[in-house]
């Protein structure tokens, strides 16, 4: 392709763990492989959802920090979907951006993606398509096992990003929202519960755990009180899935994310619910979080609720 | 066969085949695996098999916890349902250089690194499961006066290609990861394959595994 054919981001800065996300892949647990796929699959949705773009479309997700881009080629438009501070430059000048709206971006013109605020997170996205690679139906990055586009890389300063189609039929859409938060994570008991001492059963319930730097997207280690073994340290290694909370030998609890282990040897004292997993992955190192027993039954119905709300949200779209 | 059905979470079954760790309970498990693999069940997400349990994960917005246990309860499993089995020889180098753990491995067994060699390449190996990390084979069952058990302090990185012991348990690390076992060669050998997308894995579930020792000169010429 000529280069004046061309529709491309080059990237002035990476950002912090930079990479294409989708809806992740199935159905390979067994070979070793995690779903993967975007951290806050409602920012997900709701990015593709303002952009008129497929259901699974690639996005950039990015934490703490996002890339700082260069656009080349024809006019296009974008979307950044979290709590997310960026500027627009253009030879009109700078701007300051708002998440859930979309900019037109002309050759020349940069977006720079400063930060998320209180959050981990965030999205961008193109009324287009990324050109990517799919490996087992996904083009989600897992840097892990080196699996994705890009050999499996986050990206790197001076990467081109192609982008293969841009949707002329698009109509320029806003949303207001806010965001939501959340401090009490609710779980369901695990399948190894029994394994930790009545008194550490009653802490895990009624006092809070920090948060640690020790996270990312396999992840999630807390501090807080220490949980006690009674029986063994650990058990036969057996299948993990998203959100399984496991006792570390050191008594310390560790919550499985998207991108984890698929096969773990330590005891599960819990699950976080399906409905509070989003907003899980956006809280931040240092912040305190306190677990809530629910029933399997309610878990269920507040899955339901929770993907009503987010249709709620993406009929807002105007 | 499947003792008991448990939830994983809200949007798992956590099939219990009992709480041993041997070939017959785990050939269940397999069977099971690729029963309901077959099947193809609209909205089952994931099934991972280990060595007494099955996860299977389903999506939320298709099946309740309750509706899919009922299914997955009615599922009958012939007893003659055979496995299908495959023999597979690694090559396997003990080069001082690959040999991480020998001299630790000698002094916990008290025998000497030829007999532990020996030993550990005049055994064929079961394939219990896959994972952790893509495609690492757990690999069973060890002489009784072989087992030892982890590094009391795991690396940091362990080369790709090691393959280690623990337990009843070998195994070959299919990417640099961190990790405890005892390391006794390197195979050169890709043992998971991300180009080869339709059968990634080189040893699966219920596969018999045949190491076979080879020399430093026969190993790099395998990698060229």
């Amino acid at each position: 392709m000529k280069s004046k054919d061309r529709n491309y981001f080059k990237i002035l800065r990476a950002g912090i763990n930079t990479t294409y996300q989708d809806l992740g892949r199935n159905n390979l647990y067994h070979i070793g492989i995690p779903f993967s796929g975007a951290m806050d699959k409602r920012n997900f949705q709701l990015l593709n959802s303002l952009l008129q773009n497929d259901y699974n479309s690639p996005v950039i997700e990015f934490a703490y920090q996002g890339p700082h881009l260069k656009y080349f080629g024809k006019d296009i438009f974008f979307c950044i979907s979290g709590n997310v501070s960026f500027k627009i430059i253009t030879k009109e000048g700078v701007i300051d951006g708002n998440s859930y709206q979309c900019y037109l971006l002309k050759n020349g013109d940069e977006v720079d993606i400063h930060s998320t605020n209180k959050s981990v997170y965030g999205y961008f996205s193109i009324n287009g398509t990324f050109g990517v690679d799919y490996y087992w139906g996904s083009c989600s990055i897992n840097t892990q096992a080196q699996i994705g586009p890009n050999n499996g890389n986050k990206f790197s300063k001076d990467l081109e990003i192609e982008i293969i189609d841009i949707n002329n039929s698009f109509n320029k859409r806003k949303l207001d929202y806010l965001g939501s938060t959340i401090e009490n994570i609710r779980v369901i008991k695990g399948t190894n519960y029994d394994y930790f001492s009545e008194s550490s059963q009653n802490k895990f319930f009624k006092e809070s755990f920090k948060i640690t730097k020790l996270s990312d997207r396999m992840g999630m280690r807390l501090e807080g009180p220490k949980i006690e073994n009674i029986v063994d340290p650990n058990i036969k290694s057996e299948g993990l899935v998203k959100g399984v909370i496991q006792i570390t030998s050191a008594g310390d609890p560790i919550i499985m994310l998207s991108d984890h282990g698929t096969i773990g040897g330590y005891p599960k004292i819990a699950t976080v619910i399906s409905a509070d997993y989003d907003r899980l992955v956006q809280l931040t190192p240092g912040s305190n979080i306190k677990f809530k027993d629910v029933s399997l039954e309610d878990a269920e119905t507040l899955y339901k609720l929770y993907q009503m709300e987010t249709n709620n949200i993406i009929s807002q779209i105007k | 066969m499947i003792k008991n059905i448990l939830n994983l979470g809200d949007a798992a079954l956590y099939c219990d085949f009992g709480s041993d760790v041997n070939q017959e309970i785990n050939s269940n498990v397999i069977k099971y695996f690729y029963h309901i693999k077959k099947l193809n069940l609209k909205g089952i997400t994931n099934l991972t098999p280990s060595y007494n349990k099955l996860i299977i994960s389903y999506d939320l917005n298709i099946h309740s916890f309750l509706s899919l246990k009922k299914k997955i309860e009615n599922i009958e499993i012939k007893e003659n349902n055979k496995l299908e089995k495959n023999l597979i020889e690694i090559p396997v180098c003990c080069d001082n250089n690959f040999a991480l753990d020998i001299k630790r491995v000698e002094n916990k067994l008290k025998l000497k690194s030829e007999i532990i060699l020996e030993k550990f390449f005049s055994k064929n190996y079961f394939c219990y499961m896959t994972g952790f990390v893509a495609g690492m084979p757990f690999l069973g069952d060890l002489e009784k006066d072989m087992r030892l058990k982890r590094l009391e302090t795991p690396r940091v990185k362990v080369p790709k290609g090691s393959v280690g012991i623990t337990e009843q348990f070998c195994n070959i690390y299919t990417f640099e990861t961190p990790g405890g076992w005892n390391i006794l060669g390197n195979t050169p050998q890709n043992i998971f394959d991300t180009s080869n997308q339709s059968n990634p894995n080189l040893v699966n579930p219920g596969d018999t595994i045949k190491f076979y020792r080879i020399t430093l000169d026969q190993y790099n010429e395998i990698k060229r």
